[in-house]
């Protein structure tokens, strides 16, 4: 191949992936690190990259403490019971108190908060939530990061961590290539923040065509925040918890502030409220602790989204659907009319798109909603990622190794979706964590924890080989067959990942079956799975550059997968009803499962260990 | 197909290839013009519509349960910091303009560069304070929540 080969050097703090988590952590580092190099390796344009690309209309996560609303332990109690108990509470307090000073900083920045007129404070839509004008939210703090970083490399698709080859487990920066001149791009740095994306399409969607494309996360969010870390070996946690979400039909608008500002409600395909059907049978499953509407009515403590989902997914099932949003009596003022579109133009334009193209009106008539197919991310209400060290003051033992979100291999830090036990960070969360991670990082260097990193060129050239084998694969096989995409030799990066979603669909939870698994399908599912890596391995084709990229995201999302169907296996009970269900094993166990799970892939031997670590929960001083 | 390109409009110059966060927006090789090579990956993000300075690009609805006849068209502007929509219905019936504001300041200017801003001290370096912290993380005076401040431990095991 005749592409070059870009090496970069002596970088300091290399950032991969400049979507929210990026651009908190390249943005921050300056301050902490004036005289280091920082560079950003960003897969697509960072002005318009990662999950928040279209822009947003409200920000997630804000506590409002500097206006007396809430103080950082009551977002870590509401994240803990949406998500049955299964989260990092140390890392959750550390992003909860530092989330706002980023929030205020994005509006000294422009960014149009709403605001409310009669208090002055953030126009709140919940208790976590405040509106905002958002659709150039990403470009916004895309110039912040930009600012501070030495050198932007966009579509820069990054394949592998680089390993330092002196001292075991640490980091020696990353390579990748670039997606328009296919050049080879080679990243020596002495620490790395992985800020990359959680996964979509790795479950068949419910969509058959183009529509594939409107996926509730963005299609490009490929799983490379979990392939990058798990090749490194870093050790996984809670990536079992895959998460689906009750969404208006097909355009996978949001309803965030179709709930909690326009005060629309669901019902059943006859009228009626239908989810206070199903508490007593799930309270069963469940127990008390985790489910007791009238606690949940008498203290507002929420209802988990999981158990939410499970009515809806039963009511279906038992034939009264469809479920449908009452938006007809909202939508009578026209302020809320008007929000209800604006919301969706801000955040997920498609499903502005399908209500003009279908003529639904909700003025005039309650859209339909769906469940969606299963996503793996780390930032909304699901807490998939890597396992992270907390900061020195918070963290008991089992959680703090010496750097605040740095994964279990040294120098390897995390932001957004790649760490783990954090759900609920959404954006403003994710760019508070790589805030963290990037003074962390600068931290570890000026410690003198990352001199003497060796990165050989032969480490270089192997992954270079690697990188564009697919391309070779085309090349020399492509001429067996007089035209078209099916060949005996191999298989092309979308076969691949039809395959990858019809084996995640029917073994591992998904869509067709309900979201229902048990020992039995994981089994064989992880064959499947192994056999599709295997072809892989020795029979990816790609004609281009941009099937190359197809090829590498397919990797990243193949590895993911592989730990999902790991940690589905090993927790033995049905934590999430509305996520997922092992059959064999449908109640929640605390007494055996009331843990967090940890893996690692042995990156010699591809073999998977896994383990339970404690939780700890954030109690008064004079509980318990 | 979500996004498509009018070819009476687009002249090539390739700002949707710049701009797509899926690099699907590619300049067709026989008639020098941008194409979305897989539809079946694009969001419908509008990236590329926005960036298009010929407005040559529109969107299509998902052909799998979008029927045809509707649009969303959009306006995007940073000199003026606002951004107008129109969405007409396929049935005609609704036509609507709705204006959004982009940012509150001029484009960019209020972003501040922390080259120029003076380092941290010792002292901050060892707390656990981000940059221009304390500012806005509390109501009183006092510095970064805490454990200890807040009244708080962590314990091992079962709690709700």
């Amino acid at each position: 191949m005749a592409y070059d080969t870009i090496v970069e050097d002596n970088i300091d703090v290399l950032v991969v992936g400049a979507g929210l988590g990026g651009t908190g952590a390249a943005f921050e580092a300056r301050y902490w690190g004036k005289d280091k190099k920082i560079v950003i390796a960003e897969k697509a344009n960072i002005d318009r990259s990662g999950a928040v690309a279209q822009g947003l209309y409200a920000i997630n996560c804000y506590m409002g403490t500097r206006f007396g609303e809430n103080n950082p332990e009551d977002h870590v109690r509401y994240a803990r019971i949406d998500l049955m108990g299964m989260v990092r509470e140390d890392l959750l307090f550390d992003m909860a108190r530092h989330v706002d000073s980023a929030v205020h900083q994005f509006e000294e920045w422009g960014l149009p908060l709403m605001r409310n007129p009669k208090t002055g404070t953030y126009q709140r839509e919940g208790r976590w939530q405040i509106m905002i004008h958002g659709e150039s939210y990403k470009p916004i703090v895309a110039e912040a990061a930009k600012k501070s970083a030495d050198k932007v490399f966009n579509r820069i698709c990054v394949t592998h961590l680089l390993m330092d080859e002196s001292k075991p487990n640490r980091v020696g920066g990353a390579v990748g290539f670039n997606v328009r001149t296919g050049n080879y791009h080679v990243f020596k740095s002495k620490t790395v923040i992985v800020a990359a994306g959680g996964a979509s399409n790795i479950y068949k969607p419910r969509s058959v065509g183009e529509g594939a494309g409107r996926v509730w996360y963005a299609p490009w969010s490929s799983g490379s925040a979990y392939g990058l870390l798990i090749q490194a070996g870093a050790k996984m946690t809670q990536m079992e918890n895959r998460i689906v979400l009750a969404r208006f039909k097909d355009g996978y608008g949001p309803v965030g502030a179709y709930f909690l500002h326009l005060k629309t409600y669901t019902q059943n395909g006859a009228g009626e409220e239908y989810e206070s059907n199903w508490f007593p049978a799930l309270q069963e499953m469940v127990g008390k602790e985790y489910l007791d509407p009238e606690v949940s009515h008498r203290t507002h403590r929420p209802i988990p989204t999981c158990l939410r989902n499970h009515a809806f997914i039963n009511e279906v099932a038992a034939g009264r659907g469809p479920i449908r949003m009452v938006t007809m009596e909202a939508f009578q003022d026209p302020h809320l009319e008007e929000i209800g579109w604006h919301n969706f133009l801000g955040m997920t334009v498609g499903q502005a798109v399908l209500w003009a193209a279908t003529d639904v009106d909700p003025k005039y008539e309650n859209p339909e909603l769906t469940t969606s197919e299963p996503y793996v991310m780390g930032s909304h209400a699901t807490g998939c990622g890597a396992w992270c060290s907390g900061p020195e003051d918070i963290s008991p033992p089992e959680y703090f190794w010496g750097y605040n979100r740095m994964t279990s291999v040294e120098g390897l830090f995390g932001a957004g979706d790649a760490v783990g036990g954090t759900p609920h960070a959404f954006s403003s969360g994710s760019f508070t964590e790589g805030r963290l991670a990037a003074k962390a990082a600068c931290q570890y260097i000026d410690d003198g924890k990352a001199t003497g990193i060796v990165v050989s060129e032969s480490q270089i050239n192997k992954r270079r080989e690697e990188i564009y084998k697919p391309m070779e694969t085309y090349r020399v096989y492509r001429n067996a067959i007089t035209a078209g995409s099916v060949n005996p030799h191999y298989i092309n990066p979308r076969q691949g990942l039809d395959r990858l979603q019809k084996l995640m669909d029917e073994y591992c939870g998904g869509v067709t079956v309900q979201y229902m698994t048990n020992d039995y399908l994981l089994e064989i599912g992880l064959k499947k799975l192994a056999i599709l890596n295997e072809d892989w391995e020795n029979g990816i084709a790609a004609e281009n550059i941009h099937e190359l990229l197809r090829a590498w995201e397919l990797k990243h999302r193949i590895l993911t997968s592989e730990s999902v169907f790991h940690h589905t296996l090993f927790r033995e009970e049905t934590r999430w009803p509305g996520y997922y269900y092992r059959g064999d094993k449908m109640k929640l166990d605390d007494e055996n499962w009331h843990v967090l799970t940890v893996s690692r892939r042995d990156p010699e031997t591809g073999e998977y260990t896994m383990e339970k670590a404690p939780l700890y929960h954030i109690i008064g001083e004079d509980e318990g | 197909m979500p996004t498509f390109v009018y070819m009476t409009r687009c002249d090539g110059c390739g700002q949707c290839v710049d701009i797509c966060p899926s690099d699907i927006m590619h300049i067709d090789s026989v008639n020098r013009r941008a194409y979305n090579i897989e539809p079946n990956m694009c969001w419908e993000c509008y990236s590329c519509v926005k960036a298009c300075p010929h407005y040559a690009i529109d969107v299509r609805g998902y052909a799998d349960f979008a029927p045809l006849g509707h649009s969303v068209r959009v306006r995007r502007d940073e000199d003026k910091g606002i951004i107008a929509w129109r969405i007409i219905f396929r049935n005609g019936k609704k036509d609507w303009d709705l204006l959004a504001p982009i940012t509150t300041k001029p484009w960019g200017s209020a972003i501040p560069n922390l080259n120029d801003v003076p380092p941290p001290s010792d002292e901050m370096r060892k707390s656990q304070l981000l940059y221009n912290e304390p500012k806005y993380i509390r109501l009183d005076d006092g510095g970064l929540h805490t454990l200890e401040s807040n009244g708080l431990k962590l314990k091992e095991g079962v709690a709700y």
